[in-house]
């Protein structure tokens, strides 16, 4: 099936939060961000801003009637700041305006005076000063000290990956409308509906139940917004709370972001140790998180970034430490695999390194290692694995050998051009880590003329949930597709709904709209085998009509809604799921965190120039486990997309922030994602289909985040063809592998730190 | 949004947008893409970043050009009211029909929709290549969407897409785009009425616009002075350069090229003596920015915004073009080799504008060579680029002119190492002394595009890029050796 809003995208009539029509009387807020990353305020004057023209009021912490605090982990984070400021771009006042134009000219009359403190944009300095968010965590299994000793080779090194900005094309926003007796209806850009409910709820000092956080549709999340959009949406509830008015702020692409978390930075050690066979026998390794000025989602990602340690491998002996490290840094967030890349990477760099320094290839070491069914992960959980089979499958497809001949033979005859290839195995657990958010609900109505509406707590960003919740209701039912309609998410009509992350969304609320389409199947049954005379079990229904032992009868849905009502029954049900099985100790750091794992390998090829230090991806080769994929064409669009940003975030995509504090790489002229000409020549995409139980919707496997990490391989196959070039070229393992860092290592340079 | 305020000027902007004949008053700066959405409330085109990066909200505008009427890309963000005074304007909603049209049936068929935000900018650029006269091959179909960025799909099966688009209009032949469009039902019926209504609405434009005070703000494209000053741009007294017909085209007068000021960067790329003179050209001008900027960007505005690293300054500086400046009656040249004088300083009075820019046309014993690198090879900003230019006879160079951007405060023009040049025999032994000088003609500093010492280094690659390039018998292997 296509994705249902194919239509309305193509015809750009699909609804974004700035393309809801405005209601008469709307103003437009604006925030004032810190324009210093780290200080005290010693005076604040808006006088001259509160005179400018069409200005309906400034306002500032001191307008906050609840509790000025929208932390989510970790309460750590102001709406407004108070006395002091920790990044660039951190909002201190909001100005609301009878027009955007007026708000933004009056933000600029606003005047602050701030005391300097020091600025803190090192991951490692903020440890050395102590400046952790939250206590680092270690995982450990087996005994990675006393391993050392079997260990045959022993290498050890530093890995750094940096940011990603998730560029959604649609900007953060919200827009809020007074609803009687203090009531608020909030419009929001949000993955969390009830992220922003909560926390409005906290700010305002108002109970949750007066607050309708409303969301149609995102113009691409990717994590950005999870918990960085309920600012905006808050900021403009205040507004809408002093003034009863409309309030509108949809933010604009340098806002977006200057004042907005991006994907976590990480300065890594490891070292890592392998018997004479090259099997990994110890693992170390220590996670320097660059979590921004508070909380936000780090120390979550942090804890995922420790699940992911040993990405696809099964190694006996690991002990995995991880620092969430405060820096003067808008406070970063959750990105499409959410730490799991971060922690992947640093493996992966190990590998390749011990395969440098032994002088085999990567992949020797990593085929030897890969986790099998009955492994243990370092937390504890046993593993259910495909490991093996997407290598094994990918090997069998794609020939590497033959591949890897005909990259030998280029590199021969070519001095201009040099190719390189890779493998990138991954693994991804499937849950949220903090076990009780794996759960969720959904509320299904059949209206009397046999049409069905759909709500869950699932926020449709791109990913085809919407398709994957109709899919399961037209299945459970057996209806026309055009029966049903999915529903904006909306907290008053589903409570308490876990974001839309984790790549569980679909399993959790799909499984809540299974719950819920059954309950309501089961009692049109019940009352078909009351007017037939037979038993519920040989009631069916096929392609909207009612079988009677597997035979048409001529009575159809619409025939049965209609009974289904005369005879009183429910025809409305409000499913709840909650994944059984899953838990995890934090004291321990042992459990059975995830649902499952999703596995698969990639083989990447790319040629370097080597005279202007430019490349391209020629190809990535992917053997993926999809369990049973429910919608191959949403699946695979996911994978290919996913990839490619995952690509993006290893080779052109390159925050730079100067020693101030202030990002220089603040808009889509000096960020760059990939364009059309950038992303490989050749994405080939095969399906493993793996028929494991697993507790996946309709068996088809989570698959948002577990691809982003194919990207990984693009890194180490562009090192590969380096070395093609200069086999002594002494690179970092730092990324992202940007043109330049490609040219000093083909020069025999040292990469700088960028810094300007 | 704003309700802009109405602008005291009596001539009114009109023009058609889809079906509708649209007639404001609306100050001339405003904004296509806000009129679009904030005034006539049509939000299928979206606003992704308002610096012409990622397409979100591509249109289509319509003019004609020899008679025919002629559609091209842009991006509305960059795109002010003034300059589609008496043209068509096309967006997301002018493009549907009842049933989906040819680009959209075949994005929806290739799944190549996800979040959907960035989807109409697409479509758009897929209509808008039903709509040229451009040759439906693989490459200017992409072209075509070069300038659109997704976040989503990994464009593979927008890839697809556009192949189904290309592939349809295969069996055009000489049929006219639009009638081969509209025949197969690709795009909708109204605009074969276009044509009538729009030379009608051009009998009544009731002039020109017209700056009202005597020290207005020179516009052509808008593609950088709308980035650099979008919230001052708006109410600014404009002069419309970029319709100016007495600014356009590109003519050979004997071995002199002219190009008219307002000629765009796909105008020079389509023009037949630049296509006759510079057999490379296509190569080179797909590394200059993309398409729907290409199509509104002025040759004279990539000049005069005095960007060290303006692709099209570097590639004139070698070429040693004039700049033609004027002030009403008054005219004089400039060599741009002598026109930057600091950063963003050029010996140009604020009231002159570019008239015209010209340059010998190189001869066949001539050869020239574009370079740029930057972290995204195309639609983006160089790190470093350069242009080299020689003159030969046999491997000896008469004359050559080198020029590199990135690499100091204006776009460079390396003269010490240009002289150098002349006179010598091509070897690798002049590379290595040439490479050496080059480093002493330069002071780039760290930024956002690269470190010092890359900068240093790339130009380093550029100039030997540009010796394998031309002279296709120095040895590879030893040119790669020459380290800095």
């Amino acid at each position: 099936m296509k994705n249902i809003d194919s239509n309305s995208h193509l015809r750009g009539e699909s609804i974004y939060l700035d393309d809801v029509p405005l209601v008469a009387g709307t103003l437009f807020a604006a925030a004032f961000g810190s324009p210093h990353a780290h200080g005290k305020i010693l005076n604040l004057d808006l006088s001259e801003a509160e005179k400018m023209p069409g200005v309906a009021r400034i306002f500032t912490y001191k307008d906050v009637p609840g509790e000025n605090q929208i932390g989510g982990i970790v309460p750590d984070e102001p709406l407004l700041a108070e006395h002091h400021v920790h990044f660039q771009g951190m909002p201190v006042a909001l100005v609301v305006a009878e027009s955007v134009e007026e708000a933004k000219m009056a933000m600029k009359k606003i005047k602050i005076d701030i005391e300097p403190l020091p600025i803190i944009t090192d991951p490692r300095v903020a440890r050395e000063k102590g400046e952790l968010i939250v206590p680092p965590r270690t995982f450990k299994i087996g005994d990675v000290d006393a391993a050392w000793s079997q260990c045959a080779h022993i290498v050890e090194g530093t890995a750094d990956t940096n940011g990603q900005e998730h560029l959604y094309i649609e900007t953060q926003g919200a827009y809020t409308f007074p609803l009687e007796n203090g009531s608020i209806r909030i419009i929001s850009s949000t993955q969390g509906p009830t992220a922003v409910q909560r926390h409005a709820a906290i700010c305002l000092g108002i109970p949750m139940h007066m607050l309708e956080v409303d969301v149609t549709r995102l113009g691409g999340g990717f994590g950005g917004k999870e918990d960085q959009a309920s600012m905006w949406a808050i900021l403009c509830a205040l507004a809408t709370y002093h003034l009863k008015r409309p309030v509108k702020y949809s933010l604009d692409r340098m806002e977006d972001m200057r004042m907005t978390g991006k994907r976590n930075p990480y300065s890594s050690d490891f070292k890592i140790g392998l018997d004479k066979d090259l099997n990994i026998i110890a693992y170390e390794s220590t996670y320097h998180q660059n979590a921004g000025a508070a909380a936000d989602l780090s120390p979550a990602v942090l804890e995922r970034t420790l699940f992911h340690s040993t990405n696809s491998y099964f190694v006996p002996n690991v002990k995995a430490t991880a620092y969430s490290c405060r820096t003067n840094l808008p406070p970063n967030t959750a990105f499409r695999g959410f730490g799991g890349p971060q922690g992947m990477f640093v493996i992966e760099a190990a590998i390749h390194k011990a395969a440098e320094t032994i002088g085999v290839p990567a992949w020797e070491i990593q085929s030897r290692n890969l986790i099998k069914t009955g492994d243990e992960f370092p937390f504890g959980q046993i593993a259910e694995s495909e490991a093996k089979e997407c290598w094994v499958v990918a090997n069998q497809i794609f020939e590497p050998e033959k591949i890897e001949k005909e990259i030998k033979a280029f590199n021969a005859e070519n001095v201009l051009f040099k190719k390189g290839m890779s493998f990138m195995p991954i693994c991804f657990g499937i849950s949220f880590t903090k076990t009780p958010m794996n759960q969720a609900r959904a509320l299904v109505h059949v209206y009397t003329d046999g049409s069905v509406g759909v709500s869950t707590g699932a926020v449709e960003m791109g990913q085809g949930v919407n398709t994957k919740m109709l899919q399961v209701a037209t299945q459970i039912f057996s209806i026309h597709p055009n029966r049903v309609k999915i529903h904006t998410t909306n907290t008053f009509r589903i409570a308490n709904t876990s974001p839309s992350a984790a790549s569980a969304t679909a399993d959790l609320n799909g499984k809540a709209v299974e719950i819920a389409c059954n309950a309501i199947l089961d009692r049109l049954k019940t009352i078909t085998a009351e007017k037939f005379s037979v038993s519920e079990t040989e009631v069916s229904i096929d392609n909207e009509e009612v079988l009677i032992k597997g035979s048409p009868v001529g009575y159809n849905w619409s025939q049965l809604i209609q009974d289904g009502y005369l005879k009183r029954i429910a025809l409305s049900e409000h499913g709840h799921y909650a994944p059984p099985g899953l838990h995890y100790d934090a004291k321990i750091e042992k459990g059975h965190p995830f649902a499952y794992h999703v596995f698969g390998t990639a083989i990447t090829e790319v040629t370097v120039d080597c005279l202007r230090g430019t490349y391209l991806v020629n190809s990535v080769k992917i053997v993926h486990d999809f369990g049973t994929s429910m919608n191959t064409a949403i699946d695979r669009g996911q994978i290919e997309g996913g990839l490619v940003q995952g690509i993006g975030w290893m080779t052109l995509e390159e925050i730079v922030y100067d020693e101030n504090g202030r990002l220089r790489s603040n808009a889509l002229s000096t960020y760059k994602v990939p364009d059309i000409y950038s992303v490989p020549k050749e994405i080939d995409i095969k399906f493993l289909k793996t028929e494991k139980d697993n507790m996946a919707i309709l068996k088809s496997k989570a698959v948002g985040e577990p691809p982003l990490m194919y990207g990984i391989g693009t890194y180490f196959a562009l090192r590969n063809a380096i070395k093609a070039y200069r086999p002594d070229a002494e690179m970092e393992y730092a990324t992202p592998m940007t043109p330049e860092r490609v040219l000093m290592g083909l020069v025999g340079k040292k990469q700088e730190k960028v810094t300007v | 949004m704003s309700i802009l305020g109405a602008s005291n000027n009596l001539i009114l902007i009109r023009f058609i947008l889809n079906k509708k004949e649209i007639q404001t008053a609306l100050p001339p700066g405003t904004l296509l893409l806000d009129f679009i959405r904030y005034h006539q409330h049509q939000m299928g085109t979206k606003i992704g970043c308002r610096e012409g990066d990622c397409g979100a909200c591509s249109v289509l505008v319509g003019d004609f050009k020899n008679k025919n009427l002629h559609y091209q890309s842009a991006t509305s963000c960059l795109t002010a009211l003034g300059n589609v005074h008496g043209k068509h304007v096309i967006s997301i909603e002018g493009l549907n029909m009842a049933e989906l049209n040819l680009a959209q049936q075949a994005m929806k068929d290739e799944s190549a929709t996800q979040c959907g935000f960035c989807t109409p900018g697409f479509v758009v650029s897929l209509s808008g290549f039903c709509l040229t006269e451009q040759e439906p091959t693989e490459e200017n179909v992409l072209a075509a969407i070069s300038g659109n960025i997704c976040r989503c799909t990994g464009y593979k099966s927008i890839e697809k897409a556009a192949g189904t688009v290309c592939k349809s209009l295969e069996n055009r032949g000489n049929e006219s785009p639009i009638d081969f469009a509209i025949r197969k039902n690709y795009l909708p019926q109204y605009l074969t009425e276009i044509p009538a209504r729009l030379l009608a609405l051009k009998q009544n434009l009731n002039g020109a616009l017209q700056p009202k005070t005597a020290k207005p703000k020179f516009l052509g494209g808008g593609t950088d002075l709308y980035v650099q000053q979008h919230e001052t741009m708006h109410h600014e007294d404009i002069d419309f350069l970029f319709d100016q017909s007495d600014l356009k085209g590109i003519v050979q007068k004997g071995d002199i090229c002219e190009i008219g000021a307002a000629s765009t960067v796909t105008d020079m790329l389509e023009s037949p003596v630049f296509q006759a003179y510079f057999p490379n050209l296509k190569q080179i001008g797909k590394l200059v920015s993309s398409e729907p900027i290409r199509n509104i960007a002025t040759i004279a505005g990539n000049i005069i915004n005095a960007s060290p690293i303006g692709d099209l300054s570097i590639f004139f500086l070698a070429l040693d073009a004039k700049i033609h400046l004027k002030n009403g009656n008054e005219k004089r040249m400039v060599p741009l080799r002598s026109l930057y004088l600091g950063y963003k300083n050029l010996d140009r009075l604020p009231e002159e504008i570019v008239e015209k820019i010209s340059f010998k046309l190189p001869d066949e014993q001539s050869k020239i060579n574009f370079e740029k690198v930057c972290k995204r090879t195309h639609l983006d900003i160089a790190s470093v680029n350069s242009a080299l230019f020689v003159e030969l006879e046999e491997n000896k160079i008469l004359n050559a002119g080198l020029s590199a951007g990135g690499v100091g405060p204006v776009p460079l023009f390396l003269p010490k190492s240009s002289a150098f040049l002349s006179g010598k025999t091509v070897s690798i032994e002049l590379l290595e002394e040439l490479l050496e000088l080059i480093q002493t003609e330069i002071s780039p500093i760290s930024d956002v595009r690269g470190t010092e010492t890359y900068k240093r280094t790339l130009l380093h690659q550029l100039v030997k890029a540009h010796f394998s390039v031309m002279f296709k018998e120095l040895d590879v292997k030893q040119l790669m050796n020459l380290s800095l």
